[in-house]
């Protein structure tokens, strides 16, 4: 159901289902995907072989694998020494409260560098802002127009025009916006933060968009006639009728818009300096250590396993929400 | 005396592509309080407009309808309606559909006991306690027809429309629930205009059976007093001089007098 569909045959075996019938199935779920991975590897790894970079070759699967072991030592050793800085302070502020009770002791938190791991945290949590952020916006932007083709037809021009949109022409003008009006003495985002959020809202917006109004239009006209017959208002029709039987498209509309904001996300951290995944590649790309390549490709891969983690939990949402359990969603 | 629904010259026209579509032209049709009036006619020729009328879900260009005196133009819980497609919300279970429509009828009238006590009686009523907490997908297309029915008979309407109620089953299936509606009717005494193809079914179930010409510009043809005595049993029908003579007046409407032009 969420990718451990190879769970089913070898559970089926194990109770003793029809043994052949259940290896063969568990064949085909584990064991191509397996071999066309491993072949995959084989082949990154002859290739990557052949190709020589100013930064030297370009990595394969081995290095990368060491270079994604560094990133964690890396990791590790950092939080450590936070550890111990918050130790030393304690003791430090402890003494002095020994001595004079009225003491003022200053706790400082530690200032060290972003971990990789920071980095996806930061990442994670600008693309669900930004996410949410546009989810706010779209659903009930959707709803309301699927229900009036007036609207419809208003706003169908402009949807179409931002849609394909990049965000590296969103940018520059979020980041101007951001720094004209998000002007307070104590911020509690960063700037960075803003922006690439901000650009992640506005590329990810349309596909919920959307799909919400096509899903609200699309509505049985009978099920509406009911909800006439018992004289709903316009609040309880949208709460009782529109929107349970438009949620299977909403949710597609969001799984869409949660995977053009991951995307889009990288880019505009990278322009935006946003202290995340999209950062860590372009300061990597600076950088140019022998190292680097490898690094980046650590970066490649991680962005594409969360993104596909991403995929799968609004999945599972999708189906818990859905009234059709039976509808094959993937 | 005002009889009780009065549809009182009605015509409708529908603005097309080409021009204003004429469906309905001088529809008049009274119906007495506690009358089971079936409406037969050819495909398309206007059975579920008149119906739509009544309901007020479409607005009559000409003439209206007066119910107990009171002219009706939009829709309400007074004309609850049974769909062809049973119309169920598929995300609510059986109880949980026909608790909506008395929740939106009955808030602040009865009280929650006796509001879930009310869509259990009619749950029972159409036999369908034993199925009450599964969702429409998980029931058969007979067993949704009877929510529907539940459903509308739990608005405690004046009217109880049926668009083809039993339209998209199999005959068996149909049968049962003919039965089932008959016993009901016994019971509660409604008053019912159903839409219907079936010769048989309107012969059985009616009072009155109103036959439509065929469209466009549809008005009534025929109207027919079916009077057998009640209950009406089946298969003593079948033997009935009487009912078969009702059912080859209603064949001679359809297939000789108004014949639908093959195109
Ligand atoms: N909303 C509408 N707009 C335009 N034309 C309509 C509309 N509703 C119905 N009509 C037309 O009015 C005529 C009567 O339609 P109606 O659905 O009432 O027929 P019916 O007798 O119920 O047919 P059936 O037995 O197939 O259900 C048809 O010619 C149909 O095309
Ligand atoms: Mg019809």
């Amino acid at each position: 159901m969420i990718g451990f569909t190879w769970f089913v045959p070898l559970v089926k075996l194990v109770s003793g289902e029809s043994p052949r019938v259940q290896l063969a199935e568990f064949g085909k779920m584990v064991g191509v995907p397996a071999v066309a991975f491993i072949l995959f590897l084989g082949l990154w790894h002859i290739g990557a072989a052949k190709v020589v970079t100013s930064l030297g070759q370009v990595p394969g699967p081995v290095q990368v694998y060491e270079q994604a072991g560094g990133l964690i030592d890396e990791h590790y050793q950092e939080r450590e020494k936070a550890q111990a800085f918050l130790e030393r302070q304690e003791k430090r502020n402890a003494e002095k409260l020994a001595k004079n009770p009225d003491a003022k002791v200053k706790i400082r938190p530690y200032t060290g560098k972003e971990t990789y791991f920071d980095q996806i945290l930061t990442s994670l949590f600008t693309v669900f802002i930004g996410f949410l952020i546009a989810s706010i916006i779209a659903i009930p932007a959707g709803i309301v127009s699927g229900l009036s083709d007036t609207l419809y037809s208003a706003l169908n021009p402009l949807i179409q025009i931002f849609k394909p949109v990049s965000p590296l022409a969103w940018l520059p003008i979020v980041t101007m916006v951001v720094s004209a009006t998000y002007v307070t003495a104590d911020p509690m985002f960063s700037k960075s933060f803003i922006t690439s959020a901000i650009t992640v809202t506005l590329c990810s917006l349309w596909p919920t968009l959307i799909n919400t109004a096509v899903g609200v239009s699309s509505i049985d006209r009978d099920l509406i006639n009911v909800g006439r017959v018992l004289r709903l208002n316009y609040f309880t029709t949208v709460f009782k009728i529109v929107i349970p039987s438009s949620i299977p498209m909403i949710f597609t509309g969001l799984r869409i818009s949660l995977g053009i904001g991951w995307m889009v996300l990288i880019a505009a951290e990278m322009l935006a300096q946003n202290p995340g995944l999209g950062k860590f590649v372009w300061d990597e790309f600076q950088n140019g250590s022998s190292s680097s390549l490898g690094r980046i490709m650590v970066a490649v891969l991680t962005i594409g396993i969360l993104g596909f983690m991403l995929d799968r939990i609004m999945l599972v949402m999708q189906k818990a929400f859905s009234y059709d359990k039976n509808a094959v969603v993937r | 005396m005002e009889k009780y629904l009065n549809i009182d010259h009605v015509s409708i026209e529908f603005p097309t592509a080409n021009g204003p579509f004429k469906a309905l032209d001088n529809v008049s049709l009274k119906i007495d309080k506690g009358e089971f009036v079936s409406i037969i006619g050819h495909s398309g020729c206007g059975k579920s407009t008149v119906m739509n009328i009544v309901g007020g879900l479409y607005q009559a260009t000409e003439g209206g309808v007066i119910l107990e005196g009171r002219e009706v133009n939009e829709p309400g819980p007074d004309r609850a309606i049974v769909f062809q497609n049973h119309s169920l919300f598929p995300w609510l279970t059986a109880y949980e559909n026909v608790d909506l429509a008395v929740k939106s009828v009955f808030k602040g009238k009865k009280s929650t006991k006796e509001m879930k006590e009310w869509v259990d009686h009619n749950i029972a009523l159409v036999h369908m306690s034993h199925a009450k907490n599964k969702l429409p997908a998980e029931i058969s297309g007979g067993m949704k027809q009877r929510i529907g029915i539940a459903r509308a008979l739990a608005m405690e309407p004046k009217v109880l429309l049926m668009d083809e109620p039993f339209g998209a089953l199999d005959a068996l299936t149909r049968a049962h629930l003919q039965d089932s509606l008959m016993e009901i009717q016994t019971e509660l005494n409604n008053t019912v205009i159903m839409i219907t193809h079936d010769v048989d079914e309107a012969v059985l179930l009616s009072d009155k059976i109103v036959m439509m010409t065929n469209g466009p510009a549809a008005s009534i043809g025929e109207v027919m007093h079916v009077d057998l005595e009640r209950p009406r049993k089946r298969l003593y029908l079948s033997d009935d001089p009487k009912y078969n003579h009702f059912r080859s007046e209603v064949i001679h409407f359809l297939h000789e007098r108004h014949a639908k032009k093959v195109a």
